[in-house]
Formats: C-alpha cells, structure tokens, sequence
C-alpha cells in the first residue's frame, strides 16, 4: 500500500533518523511512504485566525497532491500533522475561508477538502492495526518501562483531530504493548512541553518540561517516547533523567531494523 | 465604551470566530493553562476584555506571546469559547501593523542553539511575525 | 343556515391596543350567516359571559365565534358558557385575535385588517360546524407508578392512603432508589435511611400497594383510564414469597466478586444478595452474571443451607399482565458518565470520585462503614478538593456534558465539605464554584454555614487539571477573584457529576407515547399551570425524571402527582373528546394508510358485509376507529388517499370554508 507522506522541514534537518526509521518501519509492514513532490513547510503552527490564507496555502498544496494522487496523507511529526488536519478541517467548514484560499490555487487547481489526513501512529492503528505490528516484531522490548508523551498537537483541538481520548489517550501506549514494552502512565503525558516558546522564553518551557519527565519518572518509566522533534528537544534539554526517544526508533528496534 | 475600541473588538470575533458571549466565567481556562504564570493577562480575561472592548491592554501585554497554542483551553472549555483563539486574534491585530513584528530575523542567531530544531523557529516567526 | 352571533374581545389593551374591535365586530356582521355582533372589555369575565348567553337566548343563536385570545386559554370557558345557555359546545370557534394577532403587530391598521380576516374564517368554519356529543368510558381503578424511588414511594403511598389500589415496578431487587444511598440530607441534615426506610415499610405493608421489584415496564396499550400494561417480572431464582431474608445465603455464597451497585462499585457483593439491610422486599436475588451455578451448574450451596427453600435455579422471566387508570412515571436519575472529563482524571485515579460515591464513603452501611478513608489505599484524607459543575451547563458545541444546571449539587457539595470539616477538623476543605445556587428554604443559610462556622475554602474559579503524581492529586486551578492559578496537593478529589434521566425513560416515553426533551426528561402538559402532567392523558410525572430536583422538590411533585391520579381514578366515567376521527365506510378503499399512520393504535380494519346492486352482497375490508383511543391528531385525514377519513369537529370542508374565507 502506498500513502502519500509529508515529511516537514525538522525530518530534513535536526530530525533525519526520525524520517529514516519511520520508512523503513512502514516497509516493513508492507506501507510505502511517497514523499510528497516539491512540498513546501506547513510553517510548524496553526494560525486559527479565520482570516490568515497565505499561510496555509502549503499545507493545502500538501493535501491537494496527495489527493491527486487519491492517496491519505500521512505526517511522522506531531507539528505538521496538527497544522494540516486543522488546514484541512477549515477547508471542510468554513466556507469563506476555502473560497479565499482557492482563489490563491488558479483555476482547476481547486482542492474540495476530500484528502484524508493520519498521523503514522494513526495509521499502524487503524490502517495497520497492531496485530500485524505485533507480528513484525523480532526484538520485543521486553522488560522496557515506556512513557508515551503525547504533547498537545496530537491530540487538542479534540473537535477537529479525533485522533483519542485527549485526556486519557492510548493510542501510543497500545503501540508500546505490541512491541513488547510495558507501558507506563502518568498525568502529564497530554500537557505542552512549552513548543516554540523555547525560543524566546527558555525558562517557560524548562518549566513545561520538567513537569512532564518529572510526572514520567515519578511513574516509573524509564524513558519516554514522542513523535515531535520540538517536544524531544524541550525534554531533552531541560535536564531530564529519562532518555526521549522517537516512536519510530522503539519500533526499529523492535523490528530489529537498527544497524549498530 | 469607545467606537473604536468596538470596531476592533467586532474585527477580533471575526477573525477569531470565537464569541466570547458564550463565555459562563467559570475559569477553567485559566485553571488549566500551562503558562499562566508567565501572563500578565490571564485567558479568562482576554475573553471578558475582548468582550468589552477592552482591547489596549491587550494588545500591549506581553501576555500574547506567551500562548503556547497547546489548545488546552479550547478543549476543556465546558462553553466552547475557545480563549486561544482570541489570543491568536489580539496578537495578529498588533503584528500586523507595519514595524510591530514582535520577533525580527536579526533577533535570531543570539536566540538559537546548535540543538534547536527547525521547527521552532518557524513556529515563532509564524506567531510572532508578519 | 346557522344563526351565528360574533363577541370580539378587547382583552383590556391587549387587543383593543393594536386591533380596532369596534371595526372588527362591525365587519363580520355582514359575513353569511351571522345575526348579531358585538365588543366588550373582558369577554371572558361574568359579564363579558352574560352577553354571550343573553345574546344566545335573545337571538336564537345555533352557533357562536369569540374573537379572543388563544383557545388554549379559554376554549373551554366559553364551550361551558354556550352549553349553560344550552347550545351545543361544540358550536362555539375561537378566533385567535390575540397571540397570532394584536401581540405580535405593532400597527392597527394591519393587526385589524388580519383580525377581520381571522373572524370570517371561524365564522366560515361554524356555519359548517354540527353538534358533538363526546363518548363516555369506564376507570379502571387502580394506578401503576414506575420507579420505586422516593418520587415513587411518596406517589404510590399518597394514592394508596386514597383507597386505590396501587403497583410499583422497580427494575432493582429492591425499592428505595437514591435516596437509600445517601448519608445525610440537606438542609437539616436527617439521616437520610432514617426518614426513608419507615416509608419504605409503610409501602410494603400497605394493603394497597404491590411491589413488583426486579421487574420492568415491557408493554403499554390503552388509554386513559384504562390502560394495558405487561410487565416483566425478572427471574431472581429466588421464590419471593417463601425466602425469609435471613441473609444465610448470601454469607455462604463462595462467589463474592460481584461489584456492588449499592457501594457504587466500590467493593464487592456475593452473587446471591440483598442490596442492603433495610431493603424491600427483604428477599435475596442471585446475579446470573456471576452464579457459578447458573453459569456452569457446579455450586448450589445457596440452595443447600437455605432452611427456607426458596432457591429456585429454574425460576423464568414471568410476564405480568394488569389494567390500570393512570400510570405514573418516577423513573429518577443518574449521574452521568465521567469518560469525556478525564482532565480530572477519575478513570485514571481511585482517588477521584463522584459525589455519589463520597455519599457511599460517608455513610455506615458503605464499604467503609462510614470512616471516611481514600479508596487507593485507605488512609484518611487530609486535603481535599470538590469540584463543581462537572458536566452541568455545558454548551451544546462543547460535545460533552449537559445544557441544563442540576440544581442539587451545590446543596450537597455543602453538606459534604461542612459534615466533613465537622467529623475531620483536622482536613483542608476546598470547593472550587462557578456560582453558588442556593435558592431554597434554609438553603443559603446552610451554604454560609459550611464557610462561616466551618471554615470551607470556597473559591471562585474551576480545576483545570488532576494529576496523580504518587500518592497525591495535584490539582491546578484558577482563583478568579485573586487572579491567581492555584496547585493544590491533595489526597481526594469529589467530582459534582451532572445528573440525567434513567436510560430506560427514553424506551419508557415511547410506550407511554409520552413526550420528551432533548435531554430525555419527560416534558409537562403545561411549564407552570401542569408541570405533574404528560400531555399524554392519564400518564403523570413524579420526581427527577421530569427535571432535576432535589428531595423535598421530589416529595411535593409526588404528592401532587398522586392527587392528579386520585382525580382522575375518583371519577367513575371520563368523558372524552368528541372530536375523533371516523371513516366513511364506503369510500374507505381498505388501502391502510392511516392504520400506519395512527400514533395510538387507534385505528384497526375490519371486514364488512356490504349491500351491492341487485341484492348482492360483498365482504370489504375497511378501517374502523376506536374514539376511545382516537386522540383527534388528524394524522389519518391527511394519509387517507380516497378522503373517506374525517376529523369530527375539523372536517375537511370546514378547514377548506376556513382557508376559503382567509383568501377571499
């Protein structure tokens, strides 16, 4: 099976083994991820203003080529993956707001808001499924404590993502039972880590952060896994004891896919 | 209340699609908003000075940009209010004047390390800068 | 040719303000038919009432139209008018010239020109109008009440001390519903089993009052006065009327990992039980979901130290089949489900529970006899958190929760925050409000109480988030009026959960062919003037399955609920409405359209002999209607394709006369 795949600029750059691992994991499981052609950064936010077109215009062009392609269009990265799924919500339902951003496409370029968008653990869930996840693994994780940290963009706004529970999620945490891992729960896996405020206020997203791997620790686990590069890096430099792992790395290693 | 101050209040609701009359002043909001500590105005009370056209102090809080988008509020509102995105409203009413970006391409290599990914710094232009 | 007089209706300013009745009254004396027509300032009052009947006698009036308010509001008034004056009540129209007229213009000259035309159509309409005579049908007498809570205890017993005969069905093994489950009440704090039980007691012994418990509601037939209902007596597979409730068997049974719903779920019962000591009937009943001896055949100890003999493992559903006058719907309450609130984590924490269950907590027949102690580990709380509003006064684009306030819970979140600052001075009390609902007697004093005498925090403002970390709740919360973000460790957080109806009202309604709101809360004949009535005839409300309420709220409903249905099964006839459906015999094609189409089941069809040319005869099948059932709705007159159904009283040509005359 073939989905259309939006890497994003951060699997590019500072996140490369997160964009290498994930396809080799979906071929594997007989998936092949098709990046997108030309595609252009999704601008890493989503700006709700119900007036700001220009700035979704990549994330539209994302979802018409896969939609050219009658593909869905699937995203590793927690980021793009919100920034598109609210794109494409706003195209479904605000019709003011499509009819601006179709003006921008040129004629018979026009993008009907038809593209299904997933996140790859969306995908290994109800495309997939975790039984035949289960069946791919050679190395379960035995024995590994895992914290699954959600962040915010994976699962809020709930309205528009559907992606789970979002305040008692387990997408990720089904994930870790079927590579053989123990999965650990604690409260702060669905609060922000702080995201781009990194930038400006580094102290706000210490604090952000050390709630979270404090909140993991507390529970037991003896890492944490996510799918942003934001949320692994405001983890990981804020002075956490537990290692942040991409979900994509576990389940390398579980497929024993990892040379080393 | 001023006239001004209504034509840029009516101007917010509609870009926010938010209507912060549905608003029952609970402040939930608030309670769970992870950078409510780092504002000086909090998001229970952006809705209620949005709604009253209390809109300066806003738009000169640094308040604005501390919103993490985390989208916290939105979905815990038990009205369906969504205070983010009046955040989101007041801030593109201030950036988009011309000379207000908050965040300016010459502030950027003080601010970056080796580690940041991409990510952030698109992110912060995106919110910060027009 | 009709003899018709015309009184129009000032309604003081109400319609002379915006309709010119001088105008009016002068118009429609030329309409065919009418002889007299006059105007008076309250035409509802004794003289106004004068006028008509004087005008009847003097004019020899065979039909009259008022040109009044609604005929909502006094149809009725002026039938008995006409009738005292012995016309036929039948004879009488009402033009509404006031709600679909002077109310909603603003300008004489058209609020008079639709008035005019509102009064020629009634007039078109009574020129056609023939004399009715409703039909009369027996009561039976004896009322059913569904739900055996206090709305249903306090209902059953007021019409039983009447001298009726009564039935409850109660779907739990035993009577008592909520109220048996609660601690204490406010705002005098009684003990709640102590005020409930003896009424309890009084149900069971009354001599007119049966108890179907464990039993359900399965199908309703009839009509007021005389309803057939079936009823689903569960299989217990314990012979009610030989077992002693002595409780042996409920000590031996070795399967003791039932949850228990009485504790709401916190500890377990065995698979044969009596929810509670006071229960009534005071007999065991075995949970087929977990008898090892129904479920595989291997136990039957219940059965062997039973000195009674009332186990009965064979024992079968039974159905129950009874008439009844009125029926009475008390099906109560639930709170509602926490699923879609997990940022207060109560799926994720044994910590975080609902009031009810704090009820459980706090009471000395609960899993901890009355000690209150957290459910994780059983250590004595020593900060705790309650938390308002949870699921009440959502917007509907919120997705989760309810519209509606629940009214009772900031009464009860008092009386737990001010019984525990009482028994445990030693714990921290905070109660996170949006508003503080208080109104009621005694009501508000008792709230200043739990602050003023007993130091409760209350904090205006909302918890955000729950976060167990170890052994504590971390709760993060705003404090508006400090403007402040509270984080407050504690040990134990009580949720005030929204309530709504029962699930089985829903199923209940459409047996009744009682109506509804969207939130499943039986809807009343009238918000103020018949708030214990259904608009279905002969079906009553009692309790919170009309709205929320609170205790005595639910006993005052109740007992006005029972002297509706006294009334009601007091009079030996009811006289019904005349103005029923019928079919023309020999235009019915036999087709079943309206049969299909009847809401009460009050259409059926019959095979007829009729008269043919040349003295033959020939079967037809054809529809017939029982006017005891017919509610007069027209549905059938619209479906029937041949026009052999009509509407007594609303005939196909007279509302064709009325649409006639408005166009004219």
């Amino acid at each position: 099976m073939k989905v259309a795949y939006f890497p994003g600029c951060t699997l590019k750059t500072k996140a490369k083994e997160l964009d290498a691992y994930a396809r080799k994991c979906a071929e594997t499981l007989g998936i092949t991820l098709e990046e997108i052609e030309n595609w252009q950064c999704c601008g890493g936010v989503f700006t709700t203003a119900r007036d700001e077109a220009a700035t979704k215009l990549s994330s539209v062009r994302a979802l018409k080529a896969a939609g050219n392609a009658n593909q869905m269009l699937v995203t590793v990265c927690s980021a793009c993956h919100n920034v598109i799924k609210q794109t494409n919500h706003a195209m479904n339902t605000d019709e003011e707001f499509a009819f601006k951003v179709n003006n921008y496409l040129g004629k018979g370029e026009e993008y009907d808001g038809s593209t299904k968008v997933m996140h790859y653990l969306e995908l290994l869930r109800d495309v997939v499924g975790y039984d035949k996840v289960k069946e791919a693994v050679k190395k379960p994780l035995a024995g590994k404590k895992v914290a699954a940290y959600y962040g915010c963009l994976l699962l809020r706004p709930n309205s528009v993502m559907h992606t789970d529970d979002p305040e008692n999620p387990t997408l990720i945490e089904d994930l870790i039972r079927a590579l053989g891992g123990e999965p650990v729960v604690y409260s702060m896996r669905n609060e922000c880590c702080g995201g781009y405020i990194a930038l400006e206020n580094p102290d706000s997203a210490k604090k952000r952060s050390n709630k979270v791997t404090d909140s993991a620790a507390l529970a037991g686990a003896d890492m944490i896994v996510t799918a942003c590069p934001l949320c692994k890096f405001n983890l990981e430099t804020n002075g956490s004891k537990l290692p942040i792992v991409y979900f994509t790395d576990l389940m390398a290693e579980a497929f024993d896919l990892k040379e080393d | 209340m001023h006239k001004d101050n209504n034509a840029v209040r009516d101007e917010i609701i509609r870009r926010s699609g938010v209507n912060p009359r549905k608003c029952m002043r609970c402040g939930k909001c608030s309670a769970t908003c992870p950078a409510y500590d780092e504002m000086e105005f909090h998001p229970h009370q952006f809705v209620y000075m949005v709604e009253s056209g209390d809109i300066e102090p806003l738009m000169n809080s640094k308040s604005l940009y501390q919103c993490l988008t985390c989208f916290a509020c939105v979905d815990r509102c038990p009205r369906g209010v969504e205070p983010a995105k009046l955040v989101e409203a007041v801030r593109l009413e201030v950036i988009r004047k011309q000379g207000a970006n908050h965040l300016k391409a010459d502030d950027i290599p003080a601010l970056v390390t080796e580690e940041l990914p991409q990510q952030a710094i698109v992110s912060a232009f995106r919110k910060y800068t027009k | 040719m009709q003899r018709i007089g015309v009184f129009v209706c000032w309604c003081g300013s109400n319609i002379a303000g915006t309709v010119d009745v001088e105008a009016v009254s002068e118009a429609l004396k030329s309409e065919p038919g009418v002889v007299f027509s006059t105007n008076y300032q309250y035409m509802c009052s004794q003289a106004g009432q004068d006028i008509i009947k004087n005008a009847i006698a003097e004019h020899k009036l065979t039909g009259i139209v008022v040109c009044s308010c609604s005929p909502r509001m006094h149809e009725a008034t002026f039938r008995k008018t006409a009738a005292a004056a012995g016309l036929n009540p039948y004879m009488v129209e009402i033009a509404n010239i006031r709600e679909q007229c002077s109310w909603i213009h603003k300008d004489m000259a058209t609020g008079t020109e639709k008035a005019i035309i509102l009064g020629k159509a009634a007039v078109a309409k009574v020129n056609l109008n023939a004399p009715l005579t409703p039909g009369e049908s027996p009561v039976t007498k004896r009322a059913l009440v569904i739900g055996g809570g206090i709305a249903g205890i306090q209902t059953a017993l007021d019409i039983a001390d009447a001298g009726f005969p009564v039935d409850i069905v109660e779907t739990k093994p035993t009577i008592g519903g909520k109220m048996a489950q609660l601690d204490k009440t406010f705002p005098t704090l009684d003990c709640a089993a102590c005020i409930l039980t003896p009424k309890m007691v009084d149900v069971a012994q009354h001599e007119n009052i049966r108890i179907f418990s464990y039993s359900e509601v399965v199908e309703v037939g009839g009509f007021v006065g005389n309803f057939d209902v079936k009823i689903k007596k569960k299989a217990r597979y314990v012979k009610e009327d030989v077992c002693t409730g002595c409780g042996i068997c409920t000590e031996k049974c070795p399967m003791k990992k039932a949850p228990n719903e009485f504790n709401m779920g916190m500890d377990n019962r065995p698979a044969v039980y009596i929810p509670f000591a006071q229960a009534v009937p005071k007999v065991a009943t075995i949970d087929p979901n977990y008898c090892n001896m129904l479920k595989n055949g291997k136990c039957g100890l219940c059965a062997k130290v039973c000195t009674a003999g009332a186990i009965d493992y064979t024992q079968k559903d039974e159905i129950i089949e009874e008439k009844y006058g009125a029926i009475v719907a008390a099906t109560g309450f639930n709170p509602i489900s926490m699923d879609k609130f997990d940022e207060y984590a109560y799926n994720q924490s044994k910590d975080v529970i609902t009031s009810l269950e704090f009820e459980r907590l706090t009471n000395a027949a609960g899993p901890t006899a009355g000690k209150l102690l957290r459910p994780s580990d059983g250590e004595h709380p020593h900060t705790i958190v309650f938390v308002q509003c949870v699921g009440s006064r959502c917007a509907a684009c919120a997705e989760k929760g309810k519209e509606y306030c629940s009214k009772i819970c900031c009464m009860y979140t008092a009386k737990h925050a001010m019984l525990t600052r009482d028994k445990y001075p030693d714990t921290d009390v905070y109660v996170f409000y949006i508003d503080v609902r208080t109104p009621g007697k005694s009501f508000d004093e008792f709230y200043r109480r739990a602050v003023e005498e007993y130091g409760v925090h209350y904090i205006k403002g909302m918890v955000g988030k729950v976060s167990p970390e170890g052994n504590k709740l971390m709760v993060q919360a705003s404090d508006l009026l400090a403007n402040k973000q509270l984080h407050i460790e504690a040990d134990l957080v009580v949720l005030a959960a929204a309530i709504e109806p029962d699930k089985s009202a829903r199923p209940l309604a459409t047996m009744l062919t009682a109506s509804m709101d969207t939130n499943d809360f039986f809807t009343e004949a009238h918000p103020k003037l018949r708030p214990v009535e259904s608009p279905t005839a002969g079906v009553f409300l009692s309790g919170t399955c009309q709205g929320p309420k609170d205790i005595p709220e639910t006993v005052s409903q109740a007992s006005a609920a029972a002297a509706k249905v006294i009334g009601l099964l007091a009079k030996d006839k009811l006289t019904g409405n005349p103005c029923v459906a019928h079919s023309d015999e020999l235009m019915c094609n036999g087709c079943s359209s309206c049969e299909r189409v009847c809401p009460y089941g009050a259409i059926t069809y019959v095979d007829k002999e009729f008269r043919m040319p040349d003295r033959t005869t020939a079967i037809r099948r054809v529809a017939s209607v029982n006017t005891a059932v017919c509610q007069g709705c027209g549905a059938c007159t619209v479906a029937c394709p041949s026009g052999a159904m009509d509407l007594n009283g609303f005939k196909n040509a007279q509302i064709m006369a009325e649409v006639d005359a408005i166009c004219k």
